[in-house]
């Protein structure tokens, strides 16, 4: 927020100045000195600096390396900032579990590790060319990938497979780049020269892709967040707030607030100004522990709420909005189904914005797609334990890939929305364990995306990481959860209080909640049998006085 | 002095004059049909908190049983102040003297075309069994309800408790169950309306507030010295 505040007073303070100049001009009596009227009669740039000037990058360069060593000519701590962040370890020791988390180490329920895959997942690393996620990134501080984030030219991309490199003259013909696009030659010259700070397109190049696909893998970022309309995002949209990314997740020696390994789900400086900088990227930290205004009954239970539901609970209906589908199933174990040897793909789902979605290809088996999801919701604390390689599972029931810790009985804890990934993966049938795989390698015998074969890509992961495995495997089902935050809906679409508020509401399946409405309770069953039985017993007194009334035996109504 | 005929009580004894009096004052109608009013709106309301129908949002329903709760609750503030200082509060103790009479009457005597056993007077108008009832619902039910739904409503200011969630539950039985117990009484004291001179005869003293009752010479020479006003000619 300090940054958006700075932004708007470099606005007011360009406005004023623009005024000035436009009055000078005009020829009308001016108070504006004459040097700020002088520097001010073309349109002044919001940076003090324009990279287009600047002679190092005014070069023919050849690789991302060589922009890089560039920039560091100046911003000579830079690549030592980006280094310690996680964007370039990939490496996170979880501080409740102690657990060692980070890319370069966790199994998911998409593409299912890095290890042995390196040249395809490393092309969405901060860096240039990390070929073995067995060793810590590359060392050479020119190996940090400046471009991905600052990037203004917008013609700056990575190529799918190339451990992070740029597609260059001349490209590979047929070859992606991360955003699922064919490439063409970057021109690094025009990207150096146009630097400026991170963008939506400059994030979302990764974020928006995860998982191999527009939206696959979280569920709330996707192209759609580009040039969001107001009801797919009041942050993002240009006709609301108009944020960035680092609107909220600001950035400290370009460390970013936010996370999905250990994050906050409640405010941790409740003392701080709503709005005040800190590094923390949750909703409170502007809106405040009482969001809704004391101007009705239901805003004031509205705010009785807030200790227990998180904001996003409410106020993100669905995720997957805005036109881009999200992938809410993958069965790997019926990958590798062939027609006449040659590899299957069908597209069986169109998405709101009219593109043909894979249901089933032979490389990665059958998928499911959702668009506008209801969210599965649980208690979350923002600590989350994953189940990785070194962990027992129960095979014959479904494997949480990660578990997401909370309970109502801790204050941190809010019921949160997820994205629940259900997926269906391989694991070690003697060891009970999840398994890596090779998926990717176009000239190995070992890749599965290659040759079909699981038997030989398990063990090729499972060596190439150093892993136990009895070379036996099948496939089991699991469950990973996303947490849903961004896409947030206007108002007007928050949840009304009934979709949880009724019989098998959205929270029916919360634990150690009492839900007003969800059905009448023992109170409610002994009364209804009260009430039955003074209607029952009017009914039989009155039926009575009736019936004796009828024959001529009173009935006790005289006029 | 059109209808001054002494009527036979129940044992046989002439005690009064029968005339038509405003028993029912107008705080006391007012009272009675907006707590009529309001008990209705909060069952209603009270029912779609419950999820036993939908005619309303759940946010309407929070909303409207919330404030109708709260004027209730000052209408009862002053009616209490008004039942203390009236006297009018001497209606509603017990009494057991004529209550069994009252009770064979309900379970026999009425098949049987008898009369009911109770003659209203002016300072009695709720027969024993009628006033032991109201009695209860007073100091039993209506408390109940109104401690219940004033912890409910301040849940946010003990949700910090251990077992917040449990005691609530505990809260929102107790109070539902207090409410339930409201219905049944509704529903049985309409039903009695129609016992007797039947359902209008009934209603009609608690709209216009005459209503016939026995009157002792000494009540009779009061009202006629001091408040004529609340004496009239009966409509018969």
């Amino acid at each position: 927020m300090r940054i958006r505040g700075m932004g708007v007073a470099a606005l007011v303070s360009a406005a004023i100045l623009w005024g000035g100049a436009g009055w000078a001009q005009s020829g009308e009596e001016t108070t504006v000195p004459a040097a700020a009227a002088t520097s001010a009669s073309t349109a002044i740039s919001k940076s003090t600096a324009d990279h287009s000037k600047f002679e190092i990058l005014k070069q023919n360069f050849k690789s991302g390396p060589e922009v890089t060593a560039a920039c560091l000519s100046c911003h000579t701590e830079a690549s030592n900032q980006v280094m310690h962040s996680i964007h370039w370890k990939w490496d996170y020791e979880q501080p409740e579990t102690g657990q060692r988390l980070g890319k370069a180490h966790t199994i998911n329920s998409f593409c299912g590790n890095v290890a042995s895959n390196e040249t395809r997942c490393t092309s969405c690393h901060a860096g240039y060319g990390w070929t073995d996620v067995r060793q810590p990134a590359p060392a050479d501080p020119a190996r940090v990938d400046c471009l991905v984030c600052h990037d203004k030219s917008g013609q700056y991309t990575k190529q799918d497979n190339l451990a992070g490199n740029p597609p260059l003259d001349p490209v590979t013909p047929g070859a992606k780049t991360i955003t699922g696009a064919d490439v063409r030659p970057v021109n690094l010259s025009q990207a150096a020269q146009s630097v400026g700070a991170p963008g939506r397109e400059n994030c979302g190049s990764c974020h928006f892709n995860g998982g191999g696909g527009d939206n696959v893998k979280h569920g709330d970022l996707s192209s759609a967040l580009i040039h969001p309309d107001l009801a797919t995002d009041v942050h993002m949209s240009a006709d609301g707030a108009n944020f960035t990314c680092e609107s909220c997740h600001v950035s400290d020696k370009h460390v970013f607030a936010g996370s999905r390994y250990a994050t906050n789900v409640t405010n941790p400086h409740p003392d701080m100004a709503p709005g005040a900088a800190r590094d923390v990227a949750s909703c409170t930290s502007c809106h405040g522990e009482k969001p809704h205004p004391d101007t009705s009954v239901s805003h004031i239970k509205l705010n009785d709420h807030t200790d227990t539901v998180a904001c996003q609970t409410c106020h993100i209906p669905s995720f997957a909005r805005g036109g881009v589908a999200t992938k809410t199933s993958w069965d790997w174990s019926t990958a590798g189904r062939l027609d006449n040897g040659k590899p299957i793909s069908m597209e069986g789902y169109t998405q709101g914005n009219g593109k043909h979605l894979h249901t089933y290809l032979s490389t990665k088996g059958d998928f499911e797609w959702g668009e506008n999801v209801v969210p599965y919701y649980a208690w979350f604390d923002g600590q989350v334990e994953y189940t990785n390689t070194d962990h027992t599972i129960d095979p014959s029931k479904t494997v949480d890939i990660n578990i997401i810790h909370g309970n109502s009985e801790d204050p941190k804890s809010r019921i949160f929305p997820f994205k629940r990934m259900e997926g269906r993966q391989a694991y070690d049938t003697e060891m009970n364990r999840l398994v890596m795989s090779n998926v990717y390698g176009p000239t190995t015998d070992t890749a599965f995306w290659t040759n079909f074969d699981w038997t030989k890509s398990i063990k090729a992961a499972m060596d190439y990481a150093g892993l136990e495995y009895s070379g036996k495997f099948d496939f089991v089902d699991t469950h990973m959860y996303w947490p849903i935050t961004h896409m947030v809906a206007p108002a007007k679409d928050a949840l009304s209080c009934q979709e949880c508020h009724s019989q098998n509401g959205r929270l029916a399946n919360v634990a150690g909640i009492y839900m007003p409405g969800s059905g009448p309770g023992i109170g409610g069953k002994l009364g209804m049998v009260m009430v039955a039985l003074a209607l029952l017993g009017a009914l039989g007194h009155g039926g009575l006085r009736l019936m004796r009334r009828a024959r001529g035996n009173g009935g006790a109504h005289h006029d | 002095m059109t209808d001054t005929a002494t009527t036979p009580t129940p044992d046989g004894s002439a005690k009064g004059n029968i005339r038509c009096v405003l028993v029912y004052p107008a705080f006391n109608r007012i009272w009675h049909w907006s707590q009529a009013g309001s008990i209705f709106l909060l069952m209603f309301t009270g029912a779609r908190l419950m999820g036993m129908h939908q005619i309303l949002s759940f946010e309407t329903a929070v909303t409207v049983h919330t404030l109708t709760a709260l004027a209730l609750l000052l209408l009862w503030l002053f009616a209490t102040f008004w039942l203390f200082t009236t006297e009018a509060w001497k209606q509603f103790i017990p009494k057991t003297e004529g209550l069994f009479r009252v009770m064979r009457f309900y379970a026999w005597g009425v098949f049987h075309g008898e009369e009911h056993p109770y003659r209203k007077s002016y300072k009695r108008r709720h027969n024993p069994l009628q006033a032991l009832a109201y009695l209860a619902v007073k100091i039993a039910l209506f408390p109940a309800i109104w401690v219940s739904g004033l912890i409910y409503l301040g849940y946010g200011l003990w949700d910090d408790l251990d077992n917040a969630s449990f005691l609530l539950q505990i809260v929102a039985n107790i109070h539902i169950l207090s409410a339930f117990s409201i219905a049944a009484f509704v529903v049985v004291h309409t039903y009695l309306l129609t016992i007797g001179h039947g359902f209008l005869h009934h209603i009609r003293p608690m709209i216009f507030g005459f209503e016939k009752v026995e009157l002792t010479a000494e009540e009779e020479a009061y009202f006629m010295a001091d408040m004529p006003e609340r004496l009239r000619t009966p409509r018969h």
